[in-house]
Parts: structure tokens; sequence; C-alpha cells
């Protein structure tokens, strides 16, 4: 497997502009010679797509969804990154640049973390030519609000919908290119598999979501903007449509899957409720700026909040973490809401667990109507949901997974080590390390598919210039076939338990072992679980209807069975990564007040993982992290 | 815990012309909501051996605008302000009658059972819903500064979610909430200009294209939104569309079919 990143040489702040100095290109004549397949249409695929198709190339996006404008970056809330500076708090390109490699626990790429933060600027400025409505101040200046793990306010922002203004723009853009023809469109298709000829990636085939017809695509290139896998741990922040099939047959094909033991556990989310839920909504980060979250210190205290005294309260972050306070990175925050949790001092309200997030002292010190206007819309999301007013009443809280670091390993065009196949946005593993900070997200997802996938891309498109291939190419049928054999195992099974209920399972047991807090041992018996709920899969599962039409058993079928597979390799993952770093705590390495410890010497690496054959455990790759310009810490937040 | 007696419609592709299918639901837990409720209903349907309902959902937290039901003759079902997807059982009482349906609309091709084709909107938007601008270095946001009343104006248009609910409850089947919300998010902002004038052209002339109805101010579409876009977005379009008609087209700004 080669894993060359391609780092640029030079400082590591001239590495971008040299590196896009010397890249090749294709001109613009020949741009719409090439066919590029982008296969999602969230942040970085709509961005990618648009910016691809603007520049002249035929573009061909795919998704699950009924338009693209749906995509589940649009549920992203607080808002996106950018070191503008505008607060003159001392924000810079370096500080964005420190605290993300410091959030990530110097688990992520020196030179792509600092590329992101160069062109953190450029997107607030794309976004608002595009006429994405980002909330401005009285004088007329954009404004700015603060997210965790950082000592600046950097955070742009559209009310609480942030990412849907960003997506709609990226929409709207793309959007126009429809219309002009240089994009086409495929709604409700799902990705299939991707095919690779002569060791290029050459198209995909996918399944038409209301016909079920199979079919292929052929490009020059092919892009996968598909998302993260949050949901192999069935409840989850992600849409409940999300899925991990685009990577996993990528990968299943010959693509590395680095680091997929990185999850992020969102500290700020509704508690879970039933038994019946698959779905759990995540309360906006930015909630943190004003709001403070303790327990009472009394154990299994079951009086109302209201009626718990001041210095009955145990404010832990704020005691934790001086200088931070409620505003610590996620992982920090979650973490410590379990351990007050596991400790007793959680509230209990019908066997679930939470901790409060209070605006009384907020309310009280700026007034209902400027919260009401920061976070109106949230508050009343959580007034529909638990039927209790944050007004009056705190907020009840916990951890869920929310976003997972992990994914496709790529190098610094964003090039997986599969020529012509690209993973961008969540999809890949790059900018994040161990831990991501909030409203950083989006800033990567934009920056990849404005800025640094349509000037890189060309770099490998130039080369196969008139090295055409066709669906006519037998590796298609071949492929087709694959898929028609897989569609129909899995409608031929004829047993009894559902894909929701098995689905359910696998992620009962992710969450128990591989979730928050991780052993050896619990990672062990979750391999096991998870070997134990394959077996039922492909023995008793039942899938209605036929697979000729709409067929949405069958759609999570499919999906559950790659969430199994990858399932399996994020437990491995997580096991051989002995230590604890960002989000991957292992409980085995902990500070005597249950801080992370990492283990540098071993770790400081990127994990690859390269599948071999069905059935054969993949094999482990590493790809080794240089600190140049900032070396690794302790991370300290106190 | 509730008991209910639903009402779904079935309807097996374009061609079938479907019908109200009846199912009891019992031990309802009144904290769950409408579409986790239909999931159990589903996995009941899959125990005997039937096919389950085919619906359209996505995030469940009411941002995607994908799911889409009319409960009980009520576009997104009882509540205000929220989608069907946020709807929580407690607004149910014990022993209801609940009749779901599609969003329906001559300009919403029915695909299966609840689920509609509502690709008419993309085609709306690609008539002049966008501000024509490459990826690259802009201007600095701040050398043109938008006052903070105006920034919030543009938002509350933006806010639309593209559900359909506003053409799902109109008597007309008209689409001017969405056409005008997405119309005057665009046109209110000084980035949005250039094109303004095109952009109300190409959008009103796509939405009638499409077979959406016309207005008759029964604002029905209003109490349906439920991001609470206001019709008073539909009188700034029509407006605006009366004016651009008057303008010669060769003196018409922005990029039009003809040239």
């Amino acid at each position: 497997m080669n894993l060359d990143a391609r780092i640029p040489d030079g400082p590591v702040q001239e590495k971008w502009s040299r590196h896009l100095e010397h890249a090749k290109l294709v001109g613009p004549n020949n741009r719409p010679k090439y066919d590029i397949i982008v296969v999602g249409s969230g942040l970085a695929g709509a961005s990618a797509a648009s910016s691809l198709a603007a520049q002249g190339y035929n573009v061909q996006c795919f998704c699950y969804q009924d338009t693209p404008r749906r995509a589940h970056s649009i549920a992203a809330q607080g808002g996106i990154n950018a070191a503008k500076n505008y607060c003159e708090d001392g924000d810079s390109v370096y500080r964005l640049f420190y605290d993300t490699q410091k959030g990530g626990d110097f688990r992520a790429r020196e030179a792509n973390v600092y590329r992101l933060a160069q062109l953190s600027h450029n997107i607030i400025d794309q976004a608002t030519a595009q006429g994405v409505p980002f909330a401005r101040e009285y004088g007329g200046m954009l404004a700015n609000r603060s997210f965790g793990g950082v000592l600046v306010s950097r955070t742009f922002y559209c009310r609480g919908q942030t990412g849907q203004q960003l997506l709609l723009g990226a929409y709207q853009s793309m959007q126009r290119q429809i219309h002009d023809g240089k994009l086409t469109m495929h709604t409700r298709c799902e990705l299939q598999d991707v095919v690779v000829i002569d060791g290029r990636a050459r198209g995909i085939v996918v399944r038409d979501l209301i016909t079920g017809e199979i079919r292929s695509h052929a490009a020059d290139a092919v892009v996968l903007a598909s998302g993260g896998p949050g949901n192999v741990y069935f409840k989850s922040t992600n849409a409940i449509n999300s899925n991990a099939t685009a990577t996993w047959r990528a990968h299943e094909r010959g693509a590395g899957m680095a680091n997929p033991c990185y999850v992020q556990i969102h500290p700020t989310c509704i508690p879970v409720s039933g038994n019946f839920q698959c779905k759990l909504t995540l309360m906006s980060e930015s909630l943190r700026n004003d709001g403070r979250v303790w327990v009472p210190r009394k154990k299994n205290d079951d009086r109302p909040p209201q009626s718990i005294p001041e210095d009955e309260r145990y404010y832990y972050l704020e005691e934790r973490y001086p200088s931070f306070g409620n505003l610590v990175p996620r992982d920090v925050a979650s973490r410590n809401a379990k351990i007050v949790c596991d400790d007793g001092f959680g509230v209990m309200g019908e066997g679930t667990r939470a901790v409060y997030l209070d605006f009384k002292d907020a309310i009280a010190e700026r007034g209902r109507s400027t919260i009401a206007e920061r976070y109106g819309n949230l508050f009343q999301m959580y007034e529909d949901i638990t039927d209790e007013s944050p007004y009056e009443t705190p907020f009840r809280i916990y951890p869920a997974v929310h976003y997972v670091m992990g994914g496709l390993w790529v190098d610094y065009n964003l090039m997986t080590n599969i020529p012509g196949l690209y993973a961008i946005g969540e999809a890949n593993f790059s900018d994040h390390g161990a831990n991501r900070l909030g409203a950083s997200s989006m800033m990567q997802c934009l920056a990849d598919g404005y800025f640094v996938l349509p000037q890189t891309i060309g770099d490998y498109l130039h080369d196969i210039f008139r090295d055409k291939v066709s669906t006519d190419h037998p590796a298609f049928s071949q492929h087709e076939q694959d898929v028609r054999e897989r569609i129909g195992r899995l409608m031929g099974i004829g047993g009894t338990q559902t894909p929701l209920s098995l689905h359910r399972k696998l992620g009962e047991t992710m969450w128990e072992h591989c979730g928050m807090a991780r052993t050896a041992e619990g990672l062990k018996q979750c391999i096991s679980d998870i070997g134990q709920i394959r077996d039922e899969f492909w023995k008793d599962l039942r899938v209605p209807g036929t697979a000729d039409g709409v067929n949405q058993p069958l759609e999570r079928a499919g999906r559950v069975a790659d969430f199994i597979e990858l399932a399996e390799l994020m437990c491995r993952d997580a096991l051989e990564r002995d230590e604890s770093c960002g989000c991957h705590f292992r409980e085995e390495h902990q500070t005597e007040d249950g801080e992370v410890v990492r283990d540098d010497e071993r770790f400081g690496n990127v994990t690859v993982w390269e599948y071999t054959q069905k059935g054969s455990p993949h094999i482990k790759h590493e790809e080794a992290i240089d600190f140049d310009l900032l070396k690794p810490m302790t991370r300290s937040y106190k | 815990m509730i008991s209910l007696t639903l009402h779904i419609w079935r309807q097996n592709g374009p061609d079938d012309t479907g019908r109200f299918q009846t199912h009891r639901m019992t031990d309802i837990d009144p904290d769950i909501s409408f579409l986790e409720m239909m999931d159990l209903l589903n996995e009941q349907l899959m125990a005997d051996n039937k096919e389950p309902i085919t619906f359209d959902s996505d995030c469940r937290e009411g941002i995607c605008g994908t799911c889409s039901m009319v409960i009980n003759g009520r576009a997104h079902g009882p509540g205000h302000l929220c989608t069907t997807c946020e709807v929580r059982m407690r607004q149910f009482a014990d022993g209801d009658e609940v009749w779901v349906e599609p969003f329906r609309s001559r300009a919403f091709p029915p695909v299966k059972d609840l689920m509609v084709d509502r690709s008419a909107f993309d085609r709306i938007i690609q008539a002049g819903g966008y501000i024509t601008v490459h990826s690259g270095p802009k201007p600095e946001p701040n050398a043109n500064p938008i006052s903070h009343p105006v920034a919030e104006e543009a938002m509350d248009a933006a806010e639309c979610i593209g559900c359909g609910a506003c053409v799902a409850a109109c008597p007309n089947g008209a689409a001017m909430l969405f056409t005008s919300a997405k119309i005057n998010h665009l046109n209110l902002l000084p980035q949005g200009q250039p094109e303004a004038i095109s952009r109300v052209l190409g959008m009103v002339d796509q939405m009638d294209k499409e077979g959406f109805g016309a207005c008759t101010n029964h604002a029905e579409c209003q109490d349906a939104c439920p991001k609470g876009i206001s019709i008073k977005f539909i009188s700034a379009m029509n407006k605006q569309y009366v004016k651009a008609t008057l303008i010669e087209p060769n003196e018409r700004r922005g990029r039009l079919e003809s040239q």
C-alpha cells in the first residue's frame, strides 16, 4: 500500500502556496473532456461539484436524498470558524492551527491543518458573496461567537442554522451549474460499488432507490463526499439514512481506512428517552457560551433543580478547568459528564443519565430577550421534544455520538491511495486528529470542496488525458453482477429479524464497549459480539418486498451489513491503539484525575488499515506524523 | 401509554389509485415522536409478513425538510412551527383516529405510499435562485456592511427548508411561499442585486411551468410553514415581478434565457 502523503517541501506556512505554484494543471479548453463523479451533496460534495463544474469539467453528482439540499450538513447548528481576528482578541492563522492541532491531541498532519487555517478566511468571503446571511452587528459588520477549546471569538453563524445556510449557498451554486448543463444531478441513488480498473478509479455502480435499477457510471476521477459513519452506533445525531457504504466499498476495493476508532461524542445532546429512539438530537455547543453545566453535589439527589441551593451545586467544568470553564473541548466535556454520572451525581430522570445546562444566571444577567435572540430556536426545539422550557428549568443533556474523525486515508491532494479516487469532508481522516473542535467540520468540508480539491485534481487528471474508459468495459458488468448478487443474498435470507433490530443490537454493543471509555477487555468482547451479530444478520435477516422498486428495509439492510464490517475494524483499531488520545480514551491510560495519557513514542502516527479479502484480517500500516512547527505537549485546559 | 387507530394512505406507485389502510397501534409511549411510532408500526407490519409503509425522513430534527405527511388534514400534523418529525405522540389523545396522507399537489407526483416527488422545487431554483459566483478569492465581507435588520429579514426568508408544506396546505396548490422566500432571501441582500430582476422573472415563470397554482390569499401556507415564513414575502415578490415586467427586456439586469 502506497502511503506517500506527498506533503510539499518547505516551511509549513509556505507549503500550500508552493504546492499550487508547481501543481500540474488542466487547461480550460480541455476540462470539458473530463468526467468527474462526486458522491454525496453535503457541504463537501456540493462545494466540490459546483466548483469543478464552474471550472469547466463535466460533473455527475449522486445523492440518496430527493434533492441535494437535504444532505446532513444542513443540521450543523452553531457556526464555522475563521481566523479573521475581527474581535481583535489575538486570533491569527497560527492560533487557529495551534488550537486545531492541540484540540486534535497531536494526531493530525501539520501541513493539512495549517492549510485549513489559511483557507478559513476565504470560506467566509466566498459564502458571503453567495448570499449566505451571516449574523451582522448593528453597524453592519459580521458578528462572532465562541466555541469550545479556544480563547478567542472566531465563529461566524446564521442563528442556529449555519449549516443550513452554508449548504444552501453551495446547493444554489450547484443548481446554477445544472441549469448551464455542466452538472448532472442523480438524486435518490445510492453507491453500491467503486470500479477500479488497472489500479485507477474509473467509475461507480449505483442503485436507483426508486426503480431498483443497478447502473454504472464511468468517469476519469471519483470523489467520495459521503460523510461519516456515526450511525454505526445506531443512536447518533446523524440523519437516520447517513451511512458508510460508499467509504466501506472503496475500502474493500483497496482504499486505506485511517484511524477509524476516533469517534467524537458530542457533550450537549438531549438524553436518550426510550428504547425505540433511533435518533438523538444535538443542542449546539454555542449554548456553552452562556449556559453553565452542573450536577448536584449530593449523590442521587432527587430534588428539582430550582430547589437545589447554589452551594450544593457542583459546577464541575468550571471547578476542574478554571481557564476554559464551560468551553472546554468536546471530548473533555463529554468525558467529565460520563465521570460525574458514573460516580452517581447524574440527574436521573426516568432512567436516563444527564447533567444540567443552566441558563438561570445568563437570563438574569443579559435578559430573557437577548438569550432568546441568540438561542431561541434551540430552546424551542428542546421544549418541543421534552415538554420542558429551558427558560424555566435547566436543560438536561448527555453526550451522544456525533462525528467520526477517522475515515479514508488521503494524501495532501485529498487523493486516497487508489489513483483517481478522492475523499473529502468527513469521509476522509485528514484534519481533526483524535478530536475535532466545534465549528471546524464545516470549515474543513468547504475548504476541501471550494479551494483544495478544485486546485489539486488537475495534478492527477492531466496525466490521463485521452485515456478514457467507458461503461462498456467488462469490469463494469462484473461489478454490476457483484452488486446484484449481494442484493439477491440480502433479499433471499428469509429469516425473522428486521434490519432495524439488528442495527440496534450492533449499536448497543458499540456504545457500551467502543464509546466514551474503552478497555482491552471490552473491545475484545465487542468484537466477539459483532461476530455474533454478523452471523445472525446473514442467517436470520428478513427483508420484505422486492428489489425492483422502493424498498426502504432493503436500503437499511445494505447499510447495516457495511456498518457491521466497519464496527469490527473500529474496535480493532481502538484495541491496537494502546494509548489514550483525544476522544479515544483507554481506561488503562489515564492520570489520577482522569485525563488522557498519550504515548507519542509508539502511537504518534496515523494507523491505516488495508483490506485483504473477505474474512481475512486487515493489514496494519502506519504513517508517521512530523511535528515541525508545534511539538506535541500535554494538552491542558486547566 | 395511548392507543390509536391509524388510517394510512397506501399507493403502490404513481399508476396505482391508492387507498387508506387501517392499523391499530397500542401501548404508544407519549414521549416518542410520530415517526418513531411509524417505525414501530413498520416493525409490526414486517413481523406480520406485510409490506412496510414507505415514507420520507432523514435528519429527524426539523431542518432537512425531507419528512412530508399530512396528518389529520394538516401538513406536518398537529402543532405549530414544526415538521412531521418533530410531532410527538403526546399531541394525541388515547383512542384518537389519525388520518395520514402524503403532500398532495399536481406538481408533486406520487412515488409510493407517503413519498412524493418534489423535484419541481429544484427546477425553480435552477431558474435563478442563486448568485453567480465562482470559487476563489472574494472581497472582504465587512467592506460591504449589511444592516442588522436587513440581514435578519434575509435570514427570515432563508430559513425555508423546502419541505413543500406550503404547497400541500394551499387550496390552489401554489408554491408562492417557497418561491417568494427564495427570491427575497437573495433580493434583500446587496450581493443579490445584479441578478435581482432576472431572478424574479425566471423563478416565477418556472413556478408556473411546473403546474403550481396561483395565490388567492388563503394564507394557509404561512400557518403550515414549519419555519414560520411570512406571506409578506409573497407580496414583496409580486411587487418585484410587476416592476420587472415593466422594464424593457434589453434593459433588464442579470442573465436571461433570451440573451
